[in-house]
């Protein structure tokens, strides 16, 4: 017989979904925020970018081939995700080998030692940020001047998380429009709240993500910001000063759009989504409000990841045919 | 416009290969091989021996029991074995083979083209006469008809949908047959309504067809035909029969062992409709149907009226032949159809098409680790997590499976077509599943005697 | 100094205060239990195959300690010498069993079975054999995905990569019978386990047709009967058109491994018996087929 007979099990045809394309759409999606960023900072984002992701493919790579002794998967982009992602965490004027022990946290310790890509519980990038936040703290918040003359003096403080922390600012009194485009001091990638959205509505597009996770960290956070304000000063026009004040500080964009809906660590069902979703936000707030620390999006999330399991656990979605009794 | 509410996937549909072709009907096979077990229910009892002379449209084998399924001579011959055939899959099934001379048909089969529209038997003769021409479902379930159109006492039919979805891509049997027999098939809606006893009939067709929604509302505007023809929106698994009902009624069928009339609709395949029209107007029994050959690389795709037992072989030389190389024939569709070992496999009356993949499409794509995406999850019709059932049943821990109620599964196969990782997850589901219904089967036999 | 002090004293309190608190939880939640289960497990090898029907080695203690009539237990891994030993510690009877090895009884190796298609599914035999005749045209032969070699829990199968075919290392292999299970065609059979792991049986459990199976597969059993009618100790029946030896009655006399056409019977650990008899036989010699066949495939065996 000329032909040579084939045989498995339906389906026959497969859709056109690959984790790389997933990832490569994963990449797309962050050239906007990476292009403000660069604008603002200059070739240095460029340079840890570049060096974020080559450490991150090349742990990878050599965990792979020389320890694991197996296939090496590098291939899937997952690390160069990794590497974006933790570079976008990082000031643009940090040192190299801090972004290199960045990375070999974020892949060596954070991914690889639970198993490689899908068994980690964690957020890669945030553990290797959060690591590299308590091992270099004055590193890592200390933030360069921008190269673009025009943002100088709206630089020239600390972050406006920092400073509200600190009072010397009010939420009311920062100008807003200036946040959503990008001009704030601040990690190299969560400054440009507007290109971070766009990224978002390019995910949600080509339906790597869906709205759950976004919307359910960024609605709660607003949420808790406004009830803040209505305890803080009673109906006036911090009620939506606050909330926009929040959404658009710090890492929430970049968290809720990027960080939170990383695959791995985070729920599988939509229901599951939207609790873990909420759980980030109220974490965040709270933190903001109440911790030691002027930003708490990392923390949430990665204290969100380690409850993702016992979510997926519980919370299941409705059986088909089964009438919900009201 | 409607669909049903969770899960789904879109498929290219690939239809474009055959959907313009008419039906044609396939020359006169010299053998045919009539499988006994050939409808979902227990095999159909021979009553042929070797050579005994049969007529076309002769009962040859009776349904054994209820759940079962008279089976006809699809032409006249002489049989000349009853014996263990293989089967597509390359099985031994136990099979009757005539050998054809001539074409003499039973003579109380009306064979003219001459439309009967009038149709004055009660319900009961009307079972009666589908049952006595061995309909089943022709969708692929082959689920026995007359089975069907028996209302358990307690519930009571609402609606009947006929199913002309058609969602399996590649396939345009019903399709072609909506177009050029809309008559028949809008006559069979009005003598199952009479069956049933039921007001509402709504014909649920994809949006795909246009052409088919448009015929068939003519045809029932000008005729008078009280049927609602309702496009849906295209998606898999429309023609499910659980998610049919949920697109079209809004009701959703309560798990198993909850059936469709439980929410008081019946289902009937479009090409099964037309099959019922043959029988009770024409006492034609089930002994032909259309099947659809196709494949990206098949010279010439058809849609073809074939007898009952025609090897497969021969359709696929009808359809310029198989490509060079490595090649995939798959009995059905491809998202639920059975990969084939052996073509020399018959035409049976769950055949609605055959597609053939060649090079690469033939292959899978190769696994690699799950990343979790849940998109398994989001594509499930039947809101079940195929990530953890699959990862459950390869464990073979039952007990938890049985918890996930990997019993409701439909085996559409929307999680392994939309797994970015490319993870075979339905292999799994599958042989959970059927595992998990052995389990529950030998714990109701086991706890039957005690009451 | 005094934040040492205070710190030191702080500690210790909730170290004293947590131990209190873990010593009443302790005695509060004790399970009270027979002490020599422990001591049972511990004679049992540990491998918690599940050979024994129970789900791991404290099962099987348990039962072991709490049922007086222990003769239907049976560890078939620490066989008769770890159940003497706790028969013994528990005063009890010690059930006797033979010991077994299991056996994969397809001969169908790649020259002799040739492949009519390409499996492209998931790797596993039970996913296989639920839907098809697999990737050769018998229906009963081995599939060679591994099922068993997944479940064996001491390393005593393989898939011979060569033969397609699993194997079994006599030496390695407990008896626990968790690929005898496994396995979805039904091939492997525990048998008895002679000295030297000699063994005769026949490779093949096909209930094709006599001309079916020869088609499909060059080795396999045809129920020809030759074998049946040579055997002096009523051991070979041939039930469902295959021959099957009862490793009971069998005393590996070797008689009919030589009668077989197909080369079906398998010989182990021994050599066959000289192709011309020179001691006197019962019956005259049946026409034989080419000796050649025949060596060749007990080679292939070995």
């Amino acid at each position: 017989m000329a032909n040579k007979f084939i045989v498995a099990t339906a389906p026959h045809m497969h859709s056109p979904l690959s984790t790389q394309r997933l990832m490569r759409d994963v990449l797309i999606a962050l050239a906007p925020a990476l292009a403000v960023s660069a604008f603002v900072y200059g070739l240095d984002v460029l340079r840890v970018t570049a060096i974020a992701v080559a450490s991150c493919v090349l742990v990878e790579y050599l965990i792979q081939k020389f320890l694991l002794k197996g296939e090496t998967t590098v291939g899937n982009l997952s690390a160069v995700v990794t590497g974006v992602l933790l570079a976008f965490n990082l000031p643009a004027n940090i040192a190299w080998w801090i972004v290199v022990i960045g990375a070999v946290v974020a892949i060596g310790v954070a991914k690889m030692t639970f198993g490689g890509l899908g068994r980690n519980p964690f957020n890669p990038a945030l553990v290797g940020r959060v690591f590299l936040l308590i091992a270099y703290p004055a590193q890592m918040t200390s933030f360069p001047t921008p190269v673009y003359p025009g943002y100088v003096d709206a630089f020239a403080g600390a972050t406006p998380l920092a400073a509200l922390k600190a009072h010397a600012i009010e939420a009311g009194n920062v100008n807003l429009v200036n946040m959503l485009a990008g001009v704030m001091p601040g990690s190299m990638g969560e400054i440009a709240a507007l290109a971070l959205l766009a990224g978002g509505i390019y995910m949600l597009w080509r339906k790597v993500i869906t709205w759950h996770i976004p919307v359910a960290v960024l609605g709660s956070m607003a949420v808790f910001a406004f009830v803040l304000a209505f305890f803080q000063s009673g109906v006036s026009s911090l009620l939506y000063e606050l909330p926009a004040f929040h959404l658009l500080a710090g890492g929430a964009m970049l968290g809720a759009i990027f960080m939170a809906t990383d695959y791995v660590t985070s729920p599988m069902t939509a229901k599951g989504m939207v609790i873990y979703g909420i759980g980030i936000g109220v974490i965040t707030m709270i933190i903001r409000q109440w911790g030691a620390y002027p930003e708490g999006m990392s923390f949430a999330i990665l204290l969100m990841n380690a409850v993702a399991p016992l979510i997926n656990k519980y919370v299941k979605p409705k059986r088909f045919g089964v009438i919900v009794k009201k | 416009m409607k669909t049903f509410p969770i899960g789904g996937v879109h498929p290219s549909d690939n239809k474009k290969w055959s959907c313009e072709k008419s039906i044609e009907v396939l020359e006169l096979p010299d053998i045919v091989n009539i499988p006994l077990a050939q409808h979902i229910g227990a095999p159909a009892t021979a009553k042929v021996a070797k050579g005994d002379k049969v007529l076309t449209g002769e009962l040859i084998a009776e349904a054994t029991g209820f759940m079962s399924a008279n089976i006809h001579s699809p032409i006249s011959g002489t049989v000349t074995a009853v014996d263990m055939q293989l089967n597509g899959q390359g099985l031994r099934q136990m099979m009757i083979t005539i050998k054809r001379e001539g074409d003499e048909w039973m003579p109380e089969i009306d064979r003219s083209a001459e439309i009967k529209r009038q149709c004055n038997l009660s319900s009961t003769e009307i079972i009666a006469k589908i049952k006595q021409a061995g309909i089943v479902g022709m969708g692929g379930a082959t689920f026995p008809t007359h089975v069907k159109l028996s209302i358990p006492d307690g519930c009571k039919a609402e609606y009947l949908i006929i199913n002309g979805v058609e969602c399996e891509p590649y396939l345009t049997s019903d399709h072609r047959t909506m177009l050029e027999r809309g008559e028949e098939l809008l006559i069979g809606v009005e003598i199952l309504k009479k069956a049933l006893g039921v007001e509402k009939a709504i014909v649920g067709i994809e949006n795909n067809k246009p052409d088919a929604i448009q015929s068939l509302k003519k045809i029932a505007k000008e005729q008078g035909y009280d049927v609602t023809i309702e496009p849906l929106k295209v998606q898999y698994p429309q023609g499910g029969e659980k998610q049919l009902i949920a697109a079209i009624t809004g009701r959703e069928v309560p798990p198993p062992p909850g059936l469709p009339i439980h929410v008081g609709a019946v289902v009937c395949n479009a090409s099964t409709t037309v099959a019922v029209y043959e029988a009770v107007q024409k006492n034609k029994p089930l002994i032909e149907r259309v099947v659809t050959i196709t494949g990206k690389d098949m010279k010439e795709p058809r849609n073809l009226l074939t007898r009952m037992g025609t090897s497969i072989s021969k359709l696929v030389e009808m359809a310029g032949g198989l490509p060079e190389g490595d090649v995939k024939v798959v009995n059905g569709g491809p998202m639920m159809g059975r990969a084939m070992v052996n073509i020399d496999s018959p035409v049976t009356k769950g055949c609605s098409g055959v597609s053939v993949y060649s090079g690469d499409e033939a292959h899978r794509v190769e696994p690699s680790a799950c990343i979790k995406c849940a998109k398994c999850v989001e594509a499930c019709p039947m809101a079940l997590e195929p990530y953890l059932i699959s990862k459950l049943a390869k464990k073979q821990m039952w007990d938890r499976l049985e918890e996930e109620h990997i019993t409701d599964c439909i085996e559409c196969g929307c999680c392994q077509f939309t797994c970015p990782a490319g993870i075979a997850l339905l292999d799994y589901v599958r042989l959970g599943k059927q595992t998990v219904m052995g389990i529950i089967r030998a714990r109701a036999a086991a706890n039957a005697p005690k009451k | 100094m005094t934040v040492l002090l205070s710190t030191i004293l702080t500690l210790s309190l909730l170290g004293v205060f947590s131990a209190v608190i873990l010593y009443f939880v302790a005695q509060k939640f004790k399970v009270e239990e027979d002490p020599r289960i422990d001591e049972v497990e511990k004679m049992l090898p540990g491998a918690n195959c599940g050979g024994c029907g129970f789900a791991g080695c404290r099962g099987m203690a348990d039962a072991l300690v709490k049922q007086d009539d222990i003769s239907a237990l049976y560890c078939p891994v620490g066989g008769a010498e770890s159940m003497k030993s706790v028969a013994s510690y528990l005063g009890k009877v010690a059930p006797e069993k033979e010991p077994t090895v299991a056996t994969v009884r397809c001969g169908g190796v790649c020259g002799k079975r040739p492949r009519t298609n390409e499996y492209n599914g998931t790797k596993s035999c039970a996913i296989a054999a639920s839907f098809y005749v697999g990737e050769t045209a018998c229906a009963y032969g081995c599939l060679g995905y591994g099922d068993c070699v997944e479940a064996c829990a001491f390393d005593a199968i393989k898939v011979n990569p060569e033969t397609g075919i699993a194997e079994v290392d006599a030496d390695k292999c407990t008896a626990c019978g968790a690929c005898v299970k496994a396995c979805p065609k039904h091939i492997i059979e525990l048998r008895k386990k002679w000295p030297k792991n000699r063994a005769v049986y026949v490779s093949c459990v096909s209930k094709d047709k006599g001309a079916v199976t020869m088609k499909a597969c060059k080795a396999g059993c045809i129920g020809c009967g030759k074998c049946a009618k040579v055997c002096a100790f009523d051991a070979i029946k041939i039930e469902g058109g295959v021959a099957y030896i009862d490793s009971q009655k069998c005393k590996l006399c070797r008689k009919c491994v030589n009668e077989c056409p197909t080369g079906a019977i398998v010989l182990k650990g021994m050599d066959p018996l000289p192709k011309e008899p020179k001691a006197p036989v019962a019956k005259p010699a049946e026409p034989k087929a080419e000796p050649a066949v025949k060596n060749e495939s007990v080679n292939e065996q070995k």
